[in-house]
């Protein structure tokens, strides 16, 4: 397995242990840090900041009839939330905003073929697949972009990515990633604005792609 | 210089007694050291006062259904309580699910006499010293980020809060945190 070279940088930690990140970047930097020790670790320390937050910021009485209550609650029968383990190439939580199912592809042209996971105000959560040695075409980005490598290479104008790097790009970069040979590249991407493509996918296609 | 601690704090040990004994007494003193906290918290985080015992509620049994993912070694108990709070007021609030990492299935806690358990909780506190320490406008940013008032842009634009690996690396991630910290003041 390569080395992860591209980390989450740290303020997006941050916001994902605080839980301020929306839906689609917070399941990114989930399946990032299923992949990275590092990040994990980061996260980790960032939880330890938060807890001292939750120690010092003031404390507020609670009520007895609170405290009767959660104690009275120990054994009540709970729902344990649902676990979801990495399927193939795909990290826990994508197979959990796959609902456990397999990706169901839609093509996008030039044997690009798109997922979307999650889609609505917050942005969109999607799985692109991109054939050996094919470009994506030119765009840039109304907002943050985040792309997280599952499966393959891409490159850019700022350098090469593999399984479990990941790329931030935002309005200030116009890439254009181009798949490695070798196998499809499967990337994990979200966006919180629609992407803006300059060329190839024309603009007025964009609402019936959903990108 | 403070004298390396001996002993584990009280808040650690109830949670071993809770995840290892189920034990009703240990988790009874866990909520009355905690509950205030998380309510005081939830409340600062915005929430009325009806909205915050409604999360305590969900935090605390929580804390005591999945006591045994608590690992002393990997995070204090704050870090914990924190990480499963922040858990629940997405699932409350939000109504969606906060996606997670996938488990990365560490070997629990062997050596509980080891000064790993003990480093961990050196830490915390140094951290919330250095809290403590910053000037009033630093400490509310930190607090705002950590409440989940910021967005990932605004916590970009204030500074780079830090970090480091699991296990022995995450002890050298709140060191460096704590520097950060320093240096903000």
């Amino acid at each position: 397995m390569t080395e992860i070279t591209h980390h989450a940088p740290d303020a997006l930690l941050a916001a994902y242990a605080a839980g301020s990140l929306p839906q689609p970047f917070a399941i990114v930097v989930a399946a990032h840090i299923s992949l990275c020790n590092d990040c994990r670790a980061a996260c980790a320390a960032h939880e330890a900041a938060g807890g001292a937050v939750l120690e010092t910021v003031g404390e507020e009485a609670v009520s007895d009839a609170l405290r009767g209550r959660v104690l009275g609650l120990l054994d009540a029968p709970s729902v344990p939330e649902p676990q979801f383990e990495r399927v193939g190439i795909f990290p826990g939580p994508v197979v959990e905003a796959m609902r456990g199912r397999p990706p169901r592809w839609t093509p996008l042209g030039m044997g690009i073929r798109q997922c979307i996971l999650a889609s609505g105000r917050q942005g969109s959560a999607r799985l692109l697949s991109i054939p050996p040695g094919r470009a994506v075409p030119d765009h840039s980005h109304n907002g943050l972009e985040l792309t997280l490598v599952l499966q393959g290479a891409f490159s850019d104008e700022t350098g090469c990515f593999g399984v479990g790097d990941l790329e931030l790009a935002d309005q200030s970069l116009e890439h254009t990633p181009v798949a490695d040979d070798g196998a499809e590249c499967i990337c994990l991407a979200a966006t919180d604005a629609p992407l803006r493509f300059s060329s190839l996918i024309p603009s007025l296609l964009q609402p019936i792609f959903r990108i | 210089m403070t004298p390396t601690p001996t002993k584990m704090t009280p808040a650690t040990a109830w949670m071993l007694a809770v995840r290892d004994r189920r034990d009703r007494a240990a988790f009874a003193a866990l909520f009355d050291e905690y509950a205030p906290k998380l309510k005081g918290f939830a409340m600062r985080g915005g929430s009325s006062a009806t909205e915050a015992e409604e999360i305590v509620q969900e935090v605390m049994l929580t804390v005591w259904r999945k006591a045994a993912q608590f690992d002393p070694e990997r995070a204090p108990v704050s870090a914990w309580i924190y990480h499963i709070a922040r858990n629940r007021q997405i699932d409350v609030f939000r109504k969606e699910r906060r996606p997670l990492p996938e488990d990365p299935g560490l070997p629990s806690t062997v050596d509980l006499d080891g000064g790993a358990v003990l480093a961990v909780e050196q830490e915390a506190n140094a951290l919330k010293e250095a809290l403590a320490r910053l000037n009033p406008d630093q400490r509310e940013m930190i607090e705002r980020a950590y409440l989940g008032e910021l967005s990932h842009q605004e916590i970009s634009s204030q500074t780079g809060l830090p970090l480091g690996t699991i296990k022995s690396r995450i002890r050298l991630g709140l060191e460096r945190l704590r520097h950060e910290l320093r240096e903000l003041r």
